[in-house]
């Protein structure tokens, strides 16, 4: 959309059509004028919280200096701080481990679901509408339930392993276990996004690509890796790239399910930043802070990549 | 022909049980909310509510109601304050094209890609100076900040699909942008009302970490907060919980059955298209 008006001011010929001629100012201080409420908004709601958080990470507060706001400034001590602590690499290794998971699961099931889904048969349009609840569910709602169906003595989980002749396993309790505990919950609630997506992206592939593949003698297998699937690329690249992004702040199913412990055993940057700012009764706002940038940071760039890739979806 | 039905009933057959196995932590949620207090820690846990009780859901009308009542206004709050904010700049962008109008929407772009933890933490320094920890209008402002972003890719979407001429008839008829964003662009943009309404309601109404940071503790906290402070509490009463936690997934459920066409344009226009 922005394409038209790109139009270089300079340029002397007026060419027919373009939006150029059609802007008068007047209408230009109309538009400002519907823009200025969010312009202000986004300033101050946005912004400056923004701000007020790399202030945060840039100062060396304490509870008393938190209220009255008269931090001494520490330049990037809380940064350095940060990379020394024990818990970064651990915290690294987690956010890394579960954003990879979470995204080849959630895309390759969604992808599956989709593929399923858009063929015609009985009821499929209904039971797609349905498989869109867990995304729509409240997470606390999610993360309450699948902490009481993985709970070691009285899970549904554990009971089904049992009379599959598999010991209980400590889902949330257990270092080795709470990680995954969180990594299957956010599958769950991650599904459903992916299969609309891509569901919308399967049915602008025409019909008739798929019934020349089949005159060809191709069979289903082929006609997805060979038809569906590179043409599919562009949404599924939108559809991992946003994936991406959700994934990184996933903050709420772990913070309720494990608060990411124990032991930090499913501590991402997310819930280290939280843990680090609200949650010890001594908090530490600014190294909490400057975790949470790095996050900003990396969302930051994965947006920038993401906005690349739509306006090439959007030129082909 | 019989062979094409078959193999049709059975991508059905196919159908139900995925759709099944994927429903099954709602169906828990359902039947954990009916257990007996004394059935909920049998081994292994019965799979249907034989011995069905509403204790829990009594125990949500006793204690939870102000919880609910308070996501209620919070939540509709949003909603008013987003579609105020977003329809105007959604028009803006999508027919008064003004200079800088594309860096705007990179900006809302990126908007939606900052964590809600930096958000929160950039709230709670800023409430704190400002003395509006724990008060319901500052949580409705910091929920807006889900919804607004989003909103007004929506409207300039939609917006976008009405047709010029009618716009410029209404310039020749002597109407001002305001006039014809009020009589024309904004009764044209029904569904993109709708849509922006729901999703700003369900999201606000499911927030947990704006709450827990901003709310936490004060006379009025939102219905999230209710069962965070439940699982906190009292970790036996696992049917109050659930209980709660149907309660809670009720809109979720009436925007399913009601309005799920919506929600499908919604999440496909936020994602792939411009």
């Amino acid at each position: 959309m922005n394409d038209t008006r790109q139009v270089s001011p300079r340029r002397p010929a007026p060419r027919p059509g373009a939006r150029e001629r059609r802007r008068p100012p007047s209408r230009q201080w109309a538009a400002w004028a519907f823009l200025a409420p969010v312009g202000l908004y986004l300033g101050l709601f946005y912004a400056y919280p923004l701000y007020r958080n790399v202030d945060l990470s840039l100062r060396d507060y304490t509870v008393r200096s938190f209220v009255q706001g008269d931090a001494p400034f520490s330049g990037l001590e809380n940064y350095r701080k940060i990379f020394d602590d024990p818990a970064f690499a651990p915290a690294l290794l987690h956010t890394v481990v579960f954003t990879a998971v979470c995204l080849v699961f959630q895309y390759a099931i969604g992808l599956a679901l989709a593929v399923f889904f858009n063929q015609h048969f009985r009821l499929s349009v209904t039971l797609r509408a349905l498989f869109l609840v867990p995304w729509l569910l409240p997470l606390i709602v999610s993360a309450s339930t699948w902490s009481w169906m993985l709970n070691s003595d009285s899970g549904i989980v554990n009971a089904v392993l049992h009379a599959a002749g598999i010991g209980p396993v400590n889902w949330l309790t257990s270092p080795s276990w709470s990680l995954t505990s969180v990594i299957i919950a956010n599958i769950w609630i991650g599904v459903p996004f992916n299969l609309v997506v891509l569901h919308s992206g399967l049915q602008s592939i025409p019909r008739s690509l798929y019934e020349a593949a089949a005159l060809d003698g191709a069979n289903a297998w082929q006609r997805f890796w060979r038809v569906t699937f590179p043409l599919l690329r562009p949404v599924s690249a939108i559809t991992l790239l946003l994936g991406l992004v959700y994934t990184l702040k996933v903050f709420d199913i772990i913070w309720i399910m494990t608060k990411g412990g124990p032991a930090d055993s499913s501590a991402t940057f997310a819930t280290w930043s939280y843990q680090l700012g609200f949650g010890n009764l001594l908090p530490a706002f600014g190294p909490g802070a400057a975790v949470g940038n790095l996050l900003v940071v990396a969302a930051l760039v994965l947006g920038l990549v993401y906005v690349r890739a739509q306006r090439k979806q959007a030129q082909s | 022909m019989n062979r094409g039905t078959a193999r049709a009933r059975g991508k059905t057959v196919i159908g139900l049980l995925l759709t099944g196995v994927m429903l099954f932590p709602v169906y828990w949620m359902v039947n954990v909310s009916l257990t007996r207090d004394q059935d909920m820690r049998k081994s292994p846990p019965d799979l249907f509510p034989a011995h069905g009780t509403l204790a829990g859901y009594r125990t949500v009308l006793h204690e939870q109601l102000p919880y609910l009542g308070t996501s209620l206004v919070v939540a509709l709050g949003t909603v008013v304050l987003t579609a105020a904010l977003a329809a105007p700049a959604g028009y803006a962008l999508a027919k008064l094209r003004p200079r800088g109008g594309g860096i705007l929407s990179f900006v809302l772009l990126a908007a939606q890609m900052i964590p809600g933890i930096i958000m929160a933490m950039g709230f709670y320094a800023i409430y704190l100076q400002l003395g509006l920890l724990q008060s319901v209008p500052g949580l409705i402002v910091a929920d807006s900040t889900l919804a607004v972003p989003f909103a007004v890719l929506i409207f300039t979407a939609f917006m976008s699909g009405i047709p010029g001429e009618l716009l410029q008839a209404a310039h020749m008829d002597g109407a001002g942008p305001l006039r014809t964003f009020w009589s024309i662009v904004l009764p044209m943009s029904r569904n993109a009302v709708v849509t922006v309404s729901l999703f700003a309601f369900l999201w606000s109404w499911s927030d947990f970490v704006f709450a827990n940071t901003l709310v936490n503790g004060g006379a009025h906290e939102p219905i999230t907060l209710g069962i965070y402070h439940y699982i906190g509490n009292n970790n036996q009463e696992w049917n109050a919980i659930m209980a709660t936690a149907v309660v809670a997934s009720l809109p979720a459920a009436l925007v399913l059955v009601l309005a799920q066409r919506y929600v499908a344009a919604g999440v496909t226009t936020g994602a792939v298209k411009d």
